[in-house]
């Protein structure tokens, strides 16, 4: 399993080979609301089992920018931004952070293969498991938003494609607007519950409002 | 609720995305051995406290989890300015 | 109509242009009866329609009182709210809470009722019984004093009561940013947002009123030719169809923060019904603005004389404001008391509405102004250069007392003259209202020509207009409020927008407000009846003279002293006078005796809207690991660590607690337990010098552990005091991973990238919370290597290959996982980690395949017990940041021998930390082993010392152990470590001792056999 235990690093696929193992995404014990017409209003979901990877590094190391272009196809964003390629987004952390998310079965191999083109200090880490993507869409959902955040996600201060980690109610999230009406959250696995109860919750006024 | 600029995400964020971690420019000493009981104590303990211009650190801790210093003033909660770690403060008394 | 013959005050609909929609009657309770009033009105209007005088009674003596004012500075009408239990609501304004159909409402203040109190007995005979400073005098009694005064006192002091059940109704919160907020939409606050409305600036402007317009909606001024409330109508339609206003109203701006942070308290269903069903009742907006333009206008002072404080005895501005806002006449025959111009609309608005004005009192020798000129016109009695002395009535006035006075109107110059009639309207000028900008800190300045407190200097980004500057003439404030706005986009750099046309009526001529804020008696203030300066605290002039007496010089003083501006009003109309008066008393100015502070809030706030949705299940995050679910449905009971629920042990049916941990014990070490231990904070760490790192961080050396191998570490701070510990495992030369205690999962991780940003920059290192990633399972228990061979079949478990404290990749009944050879019960464990998406599956599977073995999950409790039946310390626990390694006897895990200055090598060095006699951790055994000392206990050497006993340190672990049949424990006992088998006593609140004797803390298995088993 393990690649070798003589590597300075050890990288482990998670994901069983065994096709009976069952997964159990963050929020898979909720049921999904029902998607009626009445209540197009908000739409909450979670896209389950994606691959999150976190890279560490400083931003300066050509090796890394080649690497991510060359292996992803997408460019490293610069602060407080989000890319969005073909299968895989890439979010700013931190000066040197991103969040790289794809299809869950490509997380070992865009880490082994970005393993193999950087170079210098780096780090990558796969943390599929610990955190789920929410994506939140519908007119109501700056609302939503503005009542569960106290960063501003007013269209002139967080236009499409702002990637921004900030709080939500009383945890936090990865808040990145993927288009004029969808805006996707990086929750927490353990924090996952509350959260998802916290934006039900605050959906609430506007389903009952427009039905 | 402070408004305070992160010289790392460049932009002014709310206070509840930060921690302050306490007076900046404290470094570690290099050799701890050679210190006396007291000198450690002072490093330890000892801090500034002033009415007026503080140097602070914060933690961006809700966000890009940099550690940085910003300038303030006591008395107003006024924040002069924010700076990076290594750099030093422009507004002193 | 019916109803308007009830409502006796209320002028028809032909001759009335205010905001009343006569088509639309709503009934509502008030007390034990029912009355009716019109949408558009206010409780207190609607009171005042019905011929209500008294809406409650005083605080202190008693006395009746009505409504005086028609907004937020009301001091009288504070109701309970609400028809039912549940949607109770005490301390609301009847001046400020609209008017809905099946509205119920009483009087807070009466005992027994508002109308017959027999508290008033207490005022009337015994003034004395509760002088100023009574409660300050009261507290320096002995305490048995108290108790007496107490009962009477909670029984009649009080404005309302909580609600008894839970409240049905959702609050919110929504968060705002803006370039400016606009508090007040009144003329100036209208006048700046109409100059801001298409700008491109982000705009608020919050009102608390039911409607825009402030002192616009009962003017009957006009601009650009229309009615003053057509003139707002426009405005208001202007600004609601620009996109970049948001337009708040029944919106109040309560606190102004740090940073130009402020927040409002929207009533979003209040004025509807009184449960909201569902949809969001408060909502309170938490603003953060660039600029922000306090346009809140001005609240008029009422005059201080004998007994105005009677039914009937209202604000000038508040009298104009029922009649021409709400179509109310409070009254028949009106005299109205005046040091100002102003005032002079109330009687011409009395007049017009068809009442009698019998007499206004200017306290001006020679009033000419524009306003007196139009009252001598309509035949109005002007009595000049005197005051209204006392007012004649009990329950409402019956004649006003009129008396010439001299230049300075401090003296009686005349004969007293009496005036028949049911109302007084008073004003002695008006008080900007500064309160916000006080809330930053800003200290306000006294204007000798306002005759009021300016808005002193600020820190903040911010802008004032119209009353709050003194500025009172409607002209003025429309041009202040333009002026404002075009002030607000130089600073944005927005191009200046051409001015707006306002039309204004002519101005009217005003002549100066004369200085006069109390109105003497016949009598010295001390002998005259009572004259009110604070209305809802009962604190007259006499009062505020005594308490300056008394030695109390400075304002703040005097109101802590007198209790004036305490209260739901916060002394909006009281303040500035009681200064006046002690100033006076003092023989020295305004600004000399001090200022007036206000602090946030503006007015009273819900308990609802301060907690919004942060409430009930949503109070605080739970958080879960992945196995969660399971836990749930096999009936765990669930034990708080930080914000984690982690399972605290899994009773079955009938079981109590010590049964389950019995168990559960004993299952562990006799065949396999099963525990969750998902919550322990992970860390990923990767880089070159990520073993350089460690050693730094931790006491103990790891500059050899192998790549496979597992390590216990001890974390300490500067200071040398341990405050986490933890297994880090190396997963690779230059990779390892770390675990911390579950509550220390952040503050670790925090800690790391402290030293690692600011002091070791140079080390190449990376750190990645894993946490939440990996879900973790301990199988415990001399069978766990059993299970364990029949789920995986990739890793030798051999116990000679894989050892204690290594670390294995393989997979797990299918599922990939590292598998760690590490124990904290002191049985054969192995602690299995998998992606979390896959720890429900594999807990699944190992209670499926692991039945034949009775496999038994356990929780924290059981954890606990086991661990301290090995003495393995729990940091937070056994620790509490005042213990050193060596305190703990754990100085093997130091290690003195590295190179570098590990963090809290210095500090543990100290003399303090090397002295002997320190307190150290040992075991303890009690003689009955039946007992289980309580935790916390003390220890002495000797249980008969007399009191202060010489205490040695205390228990911080303490549990029954079935397992060995006995009770264990661990404490501190100062120099433990040299007195085992000594006996210590543990005294007990009981007034028993617990005799125990010191021991090894290792209680079960010392020689540490058992992780090898198998």
């Amino acid at each position: 399993m393990l690649d070798n235990y003589s590597a300075p690093i050890a990288v482990m696929n998670l994901l069983p080979a065994d096709g009976n193992v069952k997964a159990a995404s963050p929020l898979s014990h909720i049921a999904a609301p029902e998607n009626s017409d009445e209540h197009q209003n908000i739409c909450l979901k979670e896209e389950k089992y994606l691959g999150h990877i976190v890279l560490r590094g400083n931003s300066e190391n050509e090796s890394i920018k080649k690497g991510i272009k060359n292996i992803l196809g997408c460019d490293l964003p610069a602060q407080l931004q989000c890319s969005y390629c073909d299968n895989v987004s890439i979010r700013w952390i931190s000066p040197d952070e991103w969040l790289i998310i794809c299809a869950s079965d490509k997380a070992y191999e865009l880490e082994t293969a970005l393993r193999k083109k950087l170079s210098g200090h780096y780090s990558l880490c796969d943390v599929s498991g610990g955190q789920t993507l929410l994506v939140l869409s519908c007119n109501h959902a700056q609302e939503v938003l503005m009542k569960s955040t106290s960063y501003d996600v007013a269209d002139c201060h967080f236009p499409v494609g702002k990637a921004v980690t900030t709080t939500l109610a009383k945890s936090q999230a990865i808040i990145c607007r993927k288009d004029k009406n969808t805006w996707e959250l990086v929750i927490r696995r353990s924090f996952s519950d509350y959260i998802w109860q916290w934006l039900q919750d605050a959906c609430f006024e506007f389903r009952v409002i427009e039905c | 609720m402070f408004s305070i600029y992160c010289p790392h995400c460049c932009e002014y964020r709310e206070e509840e995305e930060f921690h302050v971690v306490g007076e900046a420019h404290i470094a570690r000493p290099i050799d701890p051995e050679a210190l006396t009981d007291e000198e450690w104590a002072n490093y330890l303990y000892m801090r500034k406290n002033p009415r007026g211009l503080h140097h602070e650190q914060w933690l961006h801790a809700i966000g890009c989890r940099k550690f940085f210093n910003v300038t303030r003033d006591t008395v107003s909660y006024e924040i002069k300015e924010s700076y990076k770690i290594g750099e030093l403060p422009s507004c002193v008394e | 109509m019916a109803d308007i013959m009830t409502q006796k005050n209320r002028l028809s609909s032909e001759k009335h242009l205010g905001r009343i929609n006569y088509k639309k009657t709503l009934t509502f309770t008030y007390g034990k009866k029912t009355y009716s009033g019109y949408e558009g009105d206010t409780v207190a209007s609607a009171l005042l329609a019905n011929g209500v005088d008294i809406v409650g009674r005083s605080f202190k003596y008693s006395r009746p009182r009505g409504i005086v004012a028609a907004g937020a500075e009301e001091p009288n009408a504070i109701l309970q709210m609400g028809a039912t239990e549940a949607t109770q609501v005490p301390n609301v304004r009847a001046t400020q809470q609209e008017l809905f159909d099946g509205l119920v409402c009483r009087a807070t203040n009466g005992w027994p009722s508002e109308e017959f109190d027999l508290m008033s007995y207490v005022g009337k005979v015994g003034g004395d019984v509760m002088s100023p400073g009574f409660y300050y005098k009261t507290f320096m009694y002995p305490q048995s004093l108290w108790k007496t005064y107490e009962k009477v006192i909670r029984k009649a002091a009080g404005f309302g009561r909580a609600p008894k059940e839970r409240d049905p109704d959702v609050y919110d919160h929504i968060h705002r940013h803006c370039d400016v907020l606009i508090v007040g939409a009144g003329p100036s606050g209208l006048a700046a947002a109409a100059a801001l409305a298409g700008t491109g600036l982000r705009v608020i402007i919050a009102d608390e009123q039911s409607e825009f317009g402030g002192s616009l909606l009962h003017s009957k001024e006009l601009i650009d030719g229309q009615h003053a409330q057509a003139w707002v109508e426009s405005m208001s339609a202007q600004l609601d169809a620009a996109d970049n206003i948001v337009c708040l109203s029944r919106s109040t701006v309560n606190g102004y923060h740090d940073h130009n942070f402020l927040t409002i308290h929207e009533r979003c269903s209040d004025h509807l019904t009184d449960q909201a069903n569902h949809q969001v009742r408060q909502r309170m907006h938490r603003v953060r603005a660039q600029w922000v333009i306090l346009a809140t206008g001005a609240h008029e002072r009422p005059l201080v004389f004998a007994n105005n404080d009677v039914p009937g005895s209202l604000l000038a501005s508040a009298v104009s404001t029922y009649i021409n806002r709400y179509a109310v006449v409070p009254g028949q025959s009106l005299v109205l008391v005046t040091t100002n111009d102003y005032a002079y609309q109330t009687a011409i608005d009395w007049f017009n509405a068809g009442r009698e004005v019998v007499a206004i009192v200017d306290t001006r020798a020679n009033p000419q102004g524009e306003r007196a000129q139009q009252a001598r016109e309509l035949g109005i009695n002007i009595i000049a250069g005197s005051g209204v002395i006392n007012l004649m009535g009990n329950t409402r006035v019956s004649a006003a007392e009129v008396a010439k006075l001299d230049e300075t109107g401090e003296k009686i110059i005349g004969q007293v003259q009496r005036f028949n009639c049911d109302t007084v309207a008073s004003s002695g000028g008006w008080s900007p209202v500064i309160h916000l900008s006080c809330h930053t800190g800003s200290r306000p300045i006294w204007d000798d020509t306002v005759l009021g407190f300016l808005p002193g200097e600020t820190v903040q980004q911010q802008l004032t207009a119209g009353g709050i500057n003194g500025c009172y003439q409607l002209k003025h404030c429309l041009q202040q409020g333009y002026d404002i706005a075009c002030d607000v986009l130089a600073k944005f750099n927005c191009e200046q927008i051409p001015k707006p046309s306002f039309n204004y009526v002519t101005d009217i001529v005003e002549e100066p407000t004369m200085a006069l804020f109390h109105i003497p008696h016949t009598e010295p203030t001390s002998r005259a009846p009572k004259q009110f300066v604070d209305l809802q605290n009962d604190v007259t002039a006499a009062g505020v003279e005594m308490a300056t007496r008394e030695g109390f010089e400075s304002i703040e003083h005097v109101k802590r002293y007198t209790a004036l501006g305490f209260g739901t009003d916060q002394g909006k109309l009281g303040n500035i006078n009681g200064m006046a008066i002690t100033a006076k008393s003092l023989n020295k100015s305004i600004p000399e005796t001090g200022t007036t502070i206000f602090r946030p809030n503006y007015t009273p706030v819900t308990f609802g809207a301060i907690a919004g949705r942060h409430c009930g299940e949503l109070f605080d995050p739970k958080r879960y690991s992945a196995m969660h679910q399971w836990h749930v449905e096999n009936n765990a009971k669930f034990e708080g660590v930080g914000q984690w629920m982690r399972p605290w042990y899994f009773p079955k049916a009938g079981e109590s607690m010590q049964q389950a941990l019995n168990r559960e014990c004993v299952a562990t070490r006799s065949s396999v337990g099963i525990l969750d231990a998902s919550t322990l904070g992970k860390i990923d760490i990767q880089g070159k010098d990520a073993r350089e790192f460690l050693g730094r961080i931790y006491t103990n050396a790891w500059e050899k552990l192998a790549v496979g191998k597992c390590r216990y570490g001890l974390m300490c701070g500067e200071d040398g005091m341990v405050f986490d510990d933890g297994v880090t495992s190396c997963l690779g030369e230059n990779h390892f991973l770390m675990t911390t205690t579950t509550g220390g999962a952040a503050r670790v991780l925090e800690w790391l990238e402290l030293y690692h940003q600011t002091e070791w920059s140079n080390l190449e290192v990376y750190f990645t919370s894993v946490t939440d990633h990996w879900a973790t399972m301990t199988i415990s228990g001399p069978n766990s290597r059993k299970l364990l061979a029949e789920i995986s079949d990739d890793i030798d478990l051999d116990k000679e290959k894989f050892t204690f404290m290594d670390w294995r990749a393989g997979t797990v009944a299918g599922v990939p996982a590292r598998v760690y050879r590490i124990s904290f019960t002191g049985e054969l464990s192995y602690e299995i980690n998998v992606q979390a998406n896959f720890g429900l599956f594999l807990w699944e599977k190992l209670m499926e395949v692991g039945k034949k073995y009775n496999i038994t999950p356990y929780g924290t409790e059981t954890m606990h017990i086991l661990r301290a039946e090995k003495g393995f310390i729990i940091t937070g626990q056994d620790t509490d940041g005042s213990v050193h390694p060596y305190d703990i006897n754990m100085g093997w895990a130091v290690s003195e021998k590295k190179m570098f200055s590990f963090i809290g090598k210095r500090g543990m060095a100290r003399e303090d930390c090397i002295r002997e006699n320190r307190k150290q951790l040992v075991g303890l055994k009690a003689k009955d082993p039946n007992q289980v000392i309580p935790e916390g206990s003390q220890a002495v050497n000797d249980p008969d010392q007399s009191i202060p006993m010489d205490m040695l340190g205390h228990i911080t672990s303490s549990y029954w152990s079935e397992n060995l049949g006995h009770s264990i424990a661990m404490g501190y006992i100062k120099g433990g470590l040299n007195r085992i088998g000594e006996t210590v006593y543990y005294p007990q609140v009981d007034g028993l001792a617990i005799e125990a004797e010191i021991c090894s803390p290792i209680f079960f298995d010392q020689a540490g056999e058992r992780q090898d088993v198998g």
